[in-house]
């Protein structure tokens, strides 16, 4: 790895825990590149590993048409990374599921880079960050749509749920836009769990604990919902489950 | 079966509940009405746990046992439920996820085996079909995108899956149409009808009584009993309101 190392005045990295990158950088390898060809899908599911430093890098070309889907779980034990540039040509599809689940000193980072260059291009993000004790979620998020590119349709929907005073939970949805006749959508919001969906969970018999880690599946576990390959959707279903029964 | 004794709660350091006594025993139905802000809801939230409400004063039993040393979901396991005026929604999770967790989880809190998955669709489907609601419904996440209507038949559905010892009924009748009143109170009839079992059941109108028939009828203003009687006290109660009935 020949890249200098980031430091925090880059926005990219600004929320990064650049000491636990350190020591990896050098052993890192160069973003990952994949082109989909015109009219063709691709869909991948990213499992958390037991990696105490994660860090995942993809670059994606959508040709004319083509379409994309991800779904990534970002539960690293100390920093976790996923960073994704993706362009879009004409008529192309990109779709991004993504949750960030951290507890302890944890951070947990997903940045994104999608241009639409095309016309016509799709694009929907959607990312959920649950966090305890005094770990990072950041999503950073940055859509651009080239002069041109009309009838460009993006979405970002970005919430996190902070179960800790010490927790901390950056949203950052971007959006830079040279064409005029495009529909850009973001959303971020940075909440709690709800005090009368747990009173009602807890009056039907569930215990507080039970009752917390139930409203957080279904706040994160609709993610899911559209994974494709059956056994990659139970995968990161059991996968998610899991990482929140240990942060709840 | 409940005992309360005179409760005195305070909700934001206002009180709201001064001083209600209320005996139901075993095997009878109660009405609770009272005009608006009287602290019905205040007393159903105070027996079922709700935080926030809190006894600054008095006792309340359940089966000789101390309710409000209990966490609601404990109150929940020993046969307690309370049905809410206003349903709430929990986005993402399906009905029949929350409610068989929930029955699973008073179960084990009683000793008794788990549902299996098909073994609780059953008994989900059997209730769903009796109080008229249609079963795909419990596919859905939990209250989401339901009528009031629909958000109380499901109430009672829940009842009747967790099969409840006492049931406290808040305005289970209020934004009901005809048919569907008419489901509620044979549910409740059909679920809470029995010499083991009570209901304490809170209400405006008296038209749910025409079908429940409760055993006594009490009236809440300010925080307190003012009166109590039978059916007869409702329907006073319907004809000439509660001002000139209490005066």
């Amino acid at each position: 790895m020949t890249a200098p190392f980031p430091t925090r005045k880059q926005e990219e990295w600004r929320y990064a825990d650049l000491d636990a990158l350190r020591p990896v950088w050098e052993q890192l390898a160069e973003p990952r590149t994949l082109t989909i060809g015109a009219g063709e899908s691709f869909e991948d599911v990213w499992q958390p590993t037991a990696d105490d430093v994660h860090v995942r890098r993809l670059q994606i070309a959508l040709e004319a048409g083509a379409r994309a889907r991800l779904f990534v779980l970002n539960t690293a034990p100390v920093y976790g990374r996923i960073e994704l540039a993706v362009s879009l040509a004409e008529g192309a599809d990109f779709e991004l599921y993504g949750a960030n689940i951290g507890t302890g000193l944890s951070t947990n980072e997903i940045v994104t880079t999608v241009k639409h260059i095309g016309i016509g291009g799709r694009s929907r993000q959607t990312i959920r960050s649950v966090l305890n004790g005094k770990a990072t979620g950041t999503y950073l998020g940055r859509v651009e749509v080239a002069h041109g590119a009309q009838q460009t349709d993006a979405e970002q929907s970005v919430k996190a749920m902070l179960l800790g005073r010490g927790a901390t939970a950056n949203c950052k949805p971007e959006l830079e836009i040279f064409a005029d006749d495009v529909k850009c959508a973001h959303g971020a919001t940075v909440g709690e769990l709800d005090a009368m969906q747990l009173f009602y969970a807890e009056s039907r018999g569930l215990d507080p604990v039970s009752a917390r880690a139930l409203l957080l599946e279904g706040f994160v576990m609709g993610l899911w919902d559209t994974v494709e390959n059956a056994a990659q959707h139970d995968l990161i279903a059991t996968a998610a489950k899991d990482a929140l029964r240990r942060v709840v | 079966m409940l005992e309360i004794t005179n409760l005195h709660a305070t909700v934001a350091d206002k009180p709201i509940l001064n001083g209600v006594s209320l005996h139901v025993p075993a095997g009878e139905v109660h009405a609770i009405m009272g005009p608006n802000g009287s602290g019905k809801s205040t007393l159903a939230y105070v027996l079922a746990g709700r935080p926030g409400y809190e006894v600054s004063d008095g006792s309340a039993t359940f089966d000789g046992k101390d309710l409000l040393e209990m966490a609601p979901h404990e109150r929940a396991a020993d046969g307690l439920f309370l049905g809410f005026q206003y349903p709430v929604e929990i986005p993402g999770v399906s009905y029949l996820q929350f409610l068989r967790e929930s029955l699973n989880s008073q179960r084990r809190s009683r000793g008794e085996a788990e549902l299996s998955g098909a073994e609780f669709i059953k008994l989900a489907r059997e209730q769903a079909k009796l109080l008229g609601m249609d079963a795909e419904m419990l596919k859905r996440p939990v209250n989401v995108g339901f009528s009031g209507g629909e958000k109380k038949r499901a109430e009672m559905v829940q009842m009747g899956i967790l099969a409840p010892k006492f049931a406290l009924l808040d305005e289970t009748d209020s934004g009901l149409d005809i048919d569907a009143l008419k489901a509620v109170g044979e549910g409740i009839n059909r679920i809470m009808r029995a010499p083991d079992k009570g209901v304490l059941l809170i209400t405006h109108y008296e038209r749910l009584l025409e079908y429940v028939r409760p055993d006594q009828v009490h009236v809440l203003q300010a925080g307190r009993i003012t009166r109590s009687g039978d059916i007869e006290l409702a329907r006073e109660l319907e004809n000439t309101g509660y001002v000139e009935a209490v005066a």
